[in-house]
């Protein structure tokens, strides 16, 4: 693994998050380190894709901060949330790619916007992705004439295309069979080593967390916040909270369970 | 005491110290469900048991269904203080009984349904959505102006493909249809009102009224009204399934303005193309009201198309190319606005799609209403 910087690149300070009378998250503080891989688990409903979409600016906190990179991403400005939007790449839950638009110019959308390029380069650079993401030939397809793996691995190499220095994923391995889940895992992990990105995964695959992650939070709905953080080896080996503990084992539990019922 | 359905057949017998066994036999399935549940009440009706016994060995097969029947007969008897027992159970229907957790039925509703409100209550509520909504209709305009500004400083920003292609969509494909309607309008109006001019001797009249009409209110009007009826609930679409698949939360991610990117082609669209369509519409209006003076009053068509044109002036078509640019305006603002609305899946995409035809029309007609008080006072 690569060496972790001990520059946080993100902080959350004090975040709540109320819809109306709801309250989602209350007074969450964390950091993310540049170049780890930082995973944010918890049960559904426990708010953990909300709290993404708060680092990355489409919801605004009902109380606390946000700062990426250093600049506070709701009180400083149109210009400085703009220049955060560069050096982020987002990949949603099913990929989010403009229907009406091959994948090629779904890629070079991110190019466009901000950079001036040939389309000569432009066409390069996307080819280049969408080979990192073993799409290589696909560039004139419609999203609609892929499987939900393929989507999510196009979703990916745009979000990859200007080599963000963070990276985000909204349930990366949902939808997918395992065999893909993991070769997606070992994609993520490629970049992380290779370019030293920063990873923000909201997930709940416990195999994957295991596999990838550097650090942990476990999010819970009753707390509204987080109950746990660290090395998820540590964590399932030191912890003595009860949730942590049924957390990390559970999968485990399932398994002998099953082999009981086939009378091993 | 036998009966028999097509499933299912269950025999009682009753011993001298009203022990009592129920043999059940066949499908204890879905199927059979209504009948067997009002056996299983009935049969103690005229009985007090002393205790019973379920002898399963004739079921042929039980689903969750028939031994969430089971069960709740079992539930009785314990209520009743009458023992109860299963006999001849085998593994599979152990499997399936073993499934249901009873206490379900017994946990209330985490959402109740809310008292009925009184007609006070739901207009206060009604209000509170118009004030809301016109409210988020507002900051949309603003928005929108913000983007057209921005557009209008950086002619490049725009999309121009984009614009091109919502042309064609709503323009080219939509002639058609705009052609068609404005035809009949003008058979209809020159048709009808020939008949009472007739009387009058005064068919003369038929041309410039129908031209007269065709350009001033009709044109833009029908125009607006066919243009809301497609184009408009394709945008409000458009936009509405891209928010509930996070395309445009994906777009905003990327540091793209959605209402830039998405909104604005549409409206330059718009306006480049609607007042076209309504030049389109007043010219057939003209030609269905010839085809009518020509072959049924006996005008020449040279003496009809005169009389068109003198009936109106400059003034008239430049007022009604003006008047439609507002409408195109007004039809995609309010067809984005909805579609940036949406929330949630199908239905959502629906109600907004809905709602922006209904709302289209309806600030037609007022902002119609606004010219002609405005084009009065102007004239």
């Amino acid at each position: 693994m690569r060496e972790v910087d001990s520059q946080p690149v993100i902080v959350v300070e004090n975040l709540t998050m109320r819809f109306g009378d709801d309250i989602i998250l209350q007074d969450v503080s964390f950091k993310v380190f540049r170049g780890e891989i930082f995973v944010i688990v918890g049960g559904s409903g426990c708010g953990k894709t909300v709290l993404m979409k708060n680092m990355i600016g489409l919801y605004r906190p009902s109380a606390g901060r946000v700062l990426v990179e250093g600049i506070d991403i709701n009180t400083d400005g149109e210009k400085a949330m703009s220049s955060v939007r560069h050096r982020i790449g987002v990949l949603f839950q099913s990929g989010a790619l403009i229907g009406s638009m091959s994948l090629a110019e779904n890629v070079a959308l991110p190019l466009s916007e901000q950079r001036r390029l040939s389309p000569a380069l432009i066409d390069m650079i996307v080819k280049m992705k969408l080979g990192m993401v073993n799409l290589a030939g696909y560039e004139n397809h419609l999203p609609a004439a892929l499987s939900g793996g393929m989507k999510k691995r196009a979703g990916l190499a745009r979000a990859m295309v200007m080599d963000p220095t963070i990276l985000f994923f909204d349930e990366p391995s949902s939808g997918l069979d395992p065999v893909t889940a993991v070769e997606l895992d070992n994609t993520i992990n490629g970049i992380n080593e290779g370019m030293g990105t920063t990873m923000v995964i909201v997930s709940h695959d416990l195999a994957s967390i295991m596999n990838i992650a550097h650090r942990v939070i476990i999010l819970d709905k009753g707390v509204k916040g987080i109950i746990a953080e660290g090395v998820p080896a540590q964590l399932k080996e030191n912890s003595d909270d009860p949730r942590v503990i049924h957390f990390f084992n559970r999968s485990l539990d399932e398994a002998k369970t099953q082999g009981a019922a086939h009378g091993r | 005491m036998k009966n028999r359905s097509r499933d299912y057949a269950l025999s009682i017998r009753e011993d001298d110290d009203h022990q009592i066994t129920l043999l059940i036999s066949g499908r204890m399935d879905l199927m059979g469900l209504e009948s067997l549940n009002a056996d299983l009440e009935a049969f103690w009706t005229d009985r007090t048991p002393a205790r019973i016994t379920a002898d399963l060995s004739g079921v042929q097969s039980m689903d969750s269904a028939g031994a969430m029947l089971l069960l709740r007969l079992e539930e009785r008897a314990q209520a009743a203080a009458v023992p109860f027992v299963f006999a001849h159970v085998s593994e599979p229907l152990r499997g399936v009984m073993g499934l249901l957790n009873m206490k379900a039925l017994r946990i209330e509703p985490l959402l109740q349904d809310k008292e009925s409100e009184g007609i006070f209550d739901l207009l206060g509520a009604a209000a509170q959505r118009r004030f809301r909504d016109f409210r988020q209709v507002m900051i949309f305009v603003g928005e929108l102006l913000t983007a057209v500004m921005h557009v209008v400083r950086r002619p490049t920003a725009v999309r121009w493909n984009a614009v091109f292609l919502y042309m064609k969509k709503v323009g080219v494909d939509g002639f058609p249809i705009v052609t068609l309607i404005s035809l009949l309008i003008g058979v209809i109006m020159a048709f009808m009102s020939s008949l009472q001019l007739k009387q009058f001797g005064a068919t003369t009249y038929v041309a410039p009224l129908v031209a007269f009409a065709m350009v001033r209110e009709l044109g833009p009007m029908m125009t607006a009204i066919l243009v809301a009826g497609r184009s408009g609930s394709a945008f409000s679409a458009e936009i509405g399934s891209m928010m509930i698949n996070e395309e445009v939360d994906a777009l905003t991610t990327m540091g793209f303005d959605p209402i830039q990117f998405l909104a604005v082609p549409k409206v330059l669209a718009s306006v480049i193309v609607v007042p076209l369509l309504t030049v389109y519409s007043a010219f057939f209006g003209i030609i269905g009201g010839m085809m009518v003076g020509v072959l049924g009053l006996d005008l020449t068509a040279y003496g009809y198309l005169q009389q068109s044109i003198d009936s109106f002036q400059v003034f008239d078509v430049v007022s009604s190319l003006i008047k439609s640019m507002v409408f195109a305006i007004l039809i995609s603002g309010i067809a984005c606005q909805r579609g940036f609305q949406v929330r949630g899946g199908a239905d959502a995409v629906g109600e907004a799609t809905t709602s922006a035809v209904v709302s289209a029309i309806f600030l037609i007609i007022l902002a119609n209403s606004a010219f002609a008080i405005i084009l009065y006072y102007i004239h």
